[in-house]
C-alpha cells in the first residue's frame, strides 16, 4: 500500500466495522461513537491533512524483522496472559461483579433514567467525564497553537475560481447535500436530547453536529462556510460549555453535596438528577462540536495558505 | 478454550499489527493510521469483555433481567472522543514536520537532523 488515500479510505471502513463489532456486543452508545468518529471525522482529517503532505508514500523500508521480533514475543506474552482470563460472555466474571450489579439495579432509583451508559457517564462519574471534556479542549487549543494563521490570506480571486469551479462539478452531491444538512443537524439534536431513553448524548450528538458542519464547508467552499461559523464564536462555544460543566458541579457543592451532586440541584433528588444531567451533556454536546469544528477549520485554513502561497509563488516566477 | 478466548486471540493479533505498523514503517501518516488500529483494538477488547451471555444492551427495560456490563461502555465511549481529539493533534504536529522538513518520512527527517548538526560541528571548529 503505497496510496496513503486508499490507507485513509481503508482505516475508515475498519471504524465502521469495529462499530458493528459493539453492536454486535451489546455496546450500542459505544457504537454510535465509533462509527461517528471512526468513520466520520477521523477519516475527513486524515484526507484533509494527506492533501497537505503528500498522497504516496517513499518505497524504501526499514528492516522488518526487528519489529517482527517485537511483535511476535509481545503478542505471544499477550496470548499467554489471555489464557487466564475468563471466558468470552460468562456471567461470574470478576467484572460483573464489583460496581456494575449496582448500576444495573438500584441507577433507576437513584438517577431515574433509562439509559445506564449515561447515568454512569453522567452522574456516578461525572468527575472523570469532566476530566475526558478537559482533554478534548486541550486538544483544540493544541491544533489552534500549532496551526492557527495570525494573519488568513485576503481571498485571492483565482483560488476562488478553482474552488468555484470544483464546486461547480459536484453539482448533483452539492444539491442532495444541502437538502440533508438540515435533518443531520435536527439528527444530532435529536441524539442530544435522546441520550437519556435510547443510545446518544452529547459526545455523539456533538461529533454528529460537526459532521453537518463540516460536510458544508467541504461542498460549498471555506469562505461560505465562514459566514455561517466564524471562529471567535466557536471558540467561545468550547470554553463555554467546559465551564458550565465545572459550574454544575459547584453549583452542587454550594448547595451542601458534593462535587457533581446534582441531588442537591433541586427539592427532589431525581428532578436535581434529571436537571444535572441535561445540563451536562449540553455541555458536552457544545465542547465536542465547537473542538471538532475547530480543528476542521484549522486543518482546511492552513491548507488554504500554502495554496495561495503556492499561486503567489507561481506568478512571481512567471 | 477456542470458543471463550476466540475474542481476545483477534484482539491481540489487531493489537500486534497496529504495533507493527507503528514501527516498521516511516512515513508518519502510516504510523498514526498504526496507533488508531491499536487504539480500536483496545476498545474492542473492554467491549468484549464487558457482554454477558444472554445479556442485552444497557437499557432498563421491564421485561429483561440480564444486561452487559455497562461500566465499560461509558468508559470506552469518552476514550473514542478524546482518541479522536489526540489523533487530530498528531496530525496537525505532523503538518507542521512537513513545513518545516519537507517530508514526513522518519528517515530523511532523520538525516536532515544529523545534517544540520554536522555542520553545527563544522562551524564549531572554524
Amino acid at each position: 500500500m503505497k496510496d496513503l488515500f486508499a490507507v485513509v479510505m481503508l482505516s475508515g471502513i475498519y471504524g465502521l466495522l469495529s462499530a458493528s463489532f459493539f453492536v454486535a456486543m451489546d455496546a450500542v452508545d459505544v457504537a454510535f461513537t465509533e462509527a461517528a468518529v471512526g468513520a466520520g471525522i477521523s477519516t475527513l482529517l486524515m484526507l484533509v491533512v494527506i492533501t497537505i503532505t503528500g498522497r504516496s508514500e517513499k518505497t524504501t523500508r526499514h528492516n522488518p524483522f526487528p519489529a517482527l521480533l517485537i511483535i511476535i514475543i509481545t503478542g505471544g506474552l499477550l496470548i499467554y496472559g489471555t489464557l487466564d482470563m475468563p471466558y468470552f460472555g460468562s456471567a461470574d466474571a470478576p467484572i460483573h461483579n464489583h460496581v456494575a450489579p449496582r448500576y444495573i439495579n438500584d441507577s433507576m432509583q437513584e438517577i431515574g433514567i433509562v439509559n445506564i451508559v449515561t447515568s454512569i457517564l453522567a452522574s456516578y462519574r461525572a468527575f472523570d467525564t469532566f476530566g475526558e471534556l478537559v482533554v478534548i479542549f486541550t486538544a483544540g487549543i493544541g491544533v489552534l497553537a500549532l496551526l492557527s494563521i495570525v494573519r488568513r490570506p485576503v481571498d485571492d480571486d483565482k483560488i476562488a475560481c478553482i474552488n468555484y469551479s470544483m464546486h461547480e462539478q459536484h453539482l448533483v452531491v452539492r444539491i442532495v447535500t444541502k437538502m440533508l444538512i438540515p435533518f443531520i443537524l435536527l439528527f444530532a439534536l435529536y441524539v442530544q436530547f435522546h441520550g437519556d431513553f435510547g443510545p446518544g448524548g452529547g459526545f455523539q450528538a456533538g461529533v454528529i453536529f460537526a459532521a453537518a458542519i463540516i460536510l458544508y464547508a467541504m461542498l460549498f467552499g471555506l469562505s461560505s462556510a465562514r459566514i455561517v461559523i466564524n471562529q471567535p464564536f466557536i471558540q467561545l462555544i468550547s470554553a463555554a460549555g467546559v465551564l458550565l460543566y465545572s459550574c454544575v458541579g459547584l453549583v452542587s457543592l454550594l448547595n451542601g453535596g458534593n462535587f457533581f451532586d446534582y441531588n442537591f440541584l433541586s427539592n427532589d433528588p431525581i428532578a436535581g438528577q434529571h436537571l444535572g444531567i441535561l445540563l451536562i451533556e449540553w455541555a458536552v454536546g457544545c465542547t465536542v462540536a465547537s473542538v471538532m469544528i475547530i480543528i476542521f477549520f484549522n486543518f482546511a485554513d492552513y491548507r488554504e495558505m500554502l495554496q495561495s502561497n503556492k499561486h503567489k509563488y507561481n506568478q512571481e516566477s512567471s | 478454550m477456542l470458543t471463550g478466548l476466540f475474542n481476545y486471540w483477534i484482539v491481540v493479533m489487531l493489537m500486534m499489527s497496529g504495533l507493527y505498523v507503528v514501527i516498521a514503517h516511516g512515513n508518519l501518516i502510516k504510523k498514526i493510521v498504526g496507533l488508531t488500529i491499536f487504539q480500536t483494538s483496545v476498545f474492542i477488547f473492554y467491549i468484549s469483555m464487558a457482554k454477558v451471555d444472554g445479556g442485552t444492551a444497557p437499557i432498563l427495560a421491564d421485561d429483561i433481567m440480564h444486561y452487559s456490563n455497562p461500566l465499560p461502555h461509558a468508559l470506552i465511549l469518552t476514550a473514542i472522543v478524546v482518541g479522536i481529539a489526540t489523533v487530530a493533534l498528531a496530525l496537525s504536529l505532523v503538518v507542521r514536520i512537513k513545513a518545516a522538513y519537507g517530508s514526513i518520512e522518519e528517515d530523511e527527517i532523520q538525516q536532515q537532523d544529523n545534517q544540520f548538526e554536522a555542520d553545527k560541528k563544522v562551524r564549531k571548529e572554524e
